[in-house]
Order: structure tokens, then sequence, then C-alpha cells
């Protein structure tokens, strides 16, 4: 099962991700963006790690709904909003279950990624941030879904963002001169992905079997 | 109809001398006698291009006299913090709406209609008029 401190750690863990990848997502920002994509997102998620730890929310869907609110005040662009409104549906999804399985989390997650779709008014293959969300919760919904899985879906989708042309957001505005570049929200969507699967691989140490258990989707 | 509160205009850019400006231009094409309440809210809380949640909630509290606060945005983040906030509950006053509108021409109507006293739904109407207004 999946507590709030393992929620609390996939955020953090995100933060660091953030932190390190955060010039490529800039450079990858630069060519059909404004270039902030990298410097917007570790500013909100630094201020995601800096509440979870002054505050300790004691559910998952607190952790995410607070981590949410935190990115749509401080992120500054329009990846503020949209993985701030990811974060806190999901986390509302949640309710106030003290532990939720695998299976319940990729619920969740599949409507806080279907309230950002309905936000930007973006459908898969227009070259956004959906375009790996969405391979992702695709991965880790179903029986044989795992946080492996969906990091590897996710990426994938990401990656599979360069021969588009963006429909969507300040790279819509390029038209076909988007195409062969990789979407940055894509390429940061798959980021809290790869902190997922960070988090859940650190989790299932030998000596906690039971996490481990629950972590591939064999409960919930 | 202009003797109750009058309907708060909230004007959010990306850029806070855009929309300082907007809202300078729309209050002063309202003309004179009793202009309803406007707030700029442009840029980021250090001044650089893009939405600041914080300055929005301020500046809709600023206007919000109990006839509600209409929106007004720009582009890309302004729209989707505007929209994300309204969908968060309690950020924003009751009665807060986001205005579907051109920035500027809409800025002009929502002022102006609002300093005549007009009520929420009237003042997103006649913004939202501005964009059958052709040029060309």
């Amino acid at each position: 099962m999946l507590d709030a401190l393992f929620f609390r750690r996939w955020l953090t863990a995100t933060a660091a991700v953030v932190d390190r990848e955060a010039e490529r997502l800039t450079e990858l920002d630069s060519p059909i963006g404004d270039a902030d994509h990298g410097s917007n997102l570790q500013r909100g998620f630094r201020a995601v790690a800096a509440v979870l730890e002054k505050e300790v929310p004691d559910t998952p869907g607190a952790v995410l709904t607070l981590a949410g609110r935190q990115l749509i005040s401080t992120v500054g662009g329009a990846s503020g909003p949209l993985y701030g409104t990811l974060l806190r549906r999901t986390g509302k999804d949640l309710g106030d279950a003290p532990e939720v399985g695998p299976t319940r989390f990729a619920e969740a997650l599949r409507s806080g990624v279907d309230a950002v779709a309905a936000l930007g008014g973006a459908a898969p293959g227009d070259k956004t941030m959906l375009d790996a969300l969405i391979p992702g919760v695709d991965a880790l919904d179903g029986p044989s879904g795992s946080f492996g899985a969906a990091r590897e879906a996710a990426l994938h989708g990401a990656l599979a963002t360069t021969p588009l042309q963006a429909r969507k957001g300040r790279a819509s505005y390029l038209g076909e001169r988007s195409i062969g570049h990789q979407d940055p929200g894509a390429a940061s969507s798959a980021l809290l992905f790869e902190a997922l699967a960070e988090t859940a691989e650190s989790t299932e140490t030998p000596e906690s079997t039971e996490t481990a258990e629950s972590t591939d989707g064999s409960r919930g | 109809m202009a003797d109750g509160p009058l309907v708060g205009i909230v004007l959010v850019s990306h850029s806070g001398p855009v929309a300082e400006a907007v809202a300078a231009l729309a209050t002063g094409l309202a003309g004179g006698g009793n202009t309803a309440p406007v707030a700029a809210a442009g840029g980021t809380a250090d001044g650089g291009l893009g939405t600041s949640a914080e300055l929005i909630s301020a500046a809709a509290s600023r206007v919000d006299g109990g006839a509600g606060v209409a929106v007004l945005t720009d582009l890309g983040s302004a729209v989707l913090t505007v929209k994300a906030l309204i969908a968060e509950g309690d950020e924003l006053p009751d009665g807060t709406r986001l205005v579907d509108a051109p920035f500027v021409e809409g800025a002009v109507a929502a002022v102006v209609s609002a300093s005549a006293g007009a009520d929420l739904a009237s003042v997103e109407a006649a913004a939202t008029e501005a964009y059958t207004y052709r040029k060309v």
C-alpha cells in the first residue's frame, strides 16, 4: 500500500529530478517556447519540497492537494496550473484514505490527467504534456501495470512528440517550425513518472517485502 | 440601478505594464462619474513576465464589493491560472467569473458597462460582444 510518506517521497524525488534536468528542460523550451520551463518547474517543485518539510499532511490525498496548490501559486507559467491541477485533482480523487493501492492510485491519476486535458483543451497528439501523461497512466492502470512500465511509457511518449506539430500553447504559433523538437512539457511529465519509479524502487527494499508486493500491483 | 455595489474588474496579463496600461485605458474611456473598481494583475510577483496566482487573488479581493468580479485575461498561463483558481473554490471571491473576451476591447466594454451599474451577466455579455466587432 502507498501511504502519505510514499507520496511525500515521490514529490521530493520529483523536485530532485527537476533540479537535475532543469537546464535540459529549458533548452528544450528555447526553440519552441519561451525558454523558462526548467526554471519555472524548478521554482515550483522546490516550493513543494519546502512546504512538505514544514507541513506534514497525513494522507496521500492531502499531500497531493497541498503540492498542487503550491505549484499553481509559484510556477508563474502555464505548467503551474496544469501540474497543479494534475496533482490536486488526483489528491481530491483519493479523498481521505490513509493508504491507497497502486490500482486505486492509477485511477485517481487518470482523473487528474483528464482534468489537465479539460483545463488546457488539448488532446493526444497535440504535442503537449498529455502525450507523456496518458501513456504513463495507461501503463500504470490495469492488472499488469507497474511503476517501471509507466516510466518507460511516459518517456517513450515524450520522445515521440519530436515529429509532431504543436497545436496548443506558445509552440502552436510556430506551426510547422515546431516539428523536430521534443515538447518540453511532455519531457517534464516523463520526469514525474521517473521519480515515481525511483520512489517505488527505493521502497522495495529486501526487509520490506510487504511494500514490494503492493507496489507491483498484486494488491489494491 | 447604480446605487448598489458595482461589479469589479480584474485584468490579468503576462506583463505588469500591459495590465496597468489597459486598466488605465479602460478607466479613462469609462469617463467621469462613479467608475467601477478595476485592478491590474500583470506579470509575476517579482516583476517578470508570467502569471501570479497571488497577484490575481489579491486583485480580486480588492475590487470585490459584493456584486461579483469579472476577470479578463490575455494568453496561456493567465487563462489557465484563473481557471485553476476558480476550480479551487476558495481562492477567489464568490461570484468571480472568467470572461471570454478580447483583452483590450473587452476590458473597455467591461469597465464601461460595470461603471453604468450593469450586473455581472451584463458585464460579461458586453465584454464577450467585443469579439464580434470586426476591424476589416
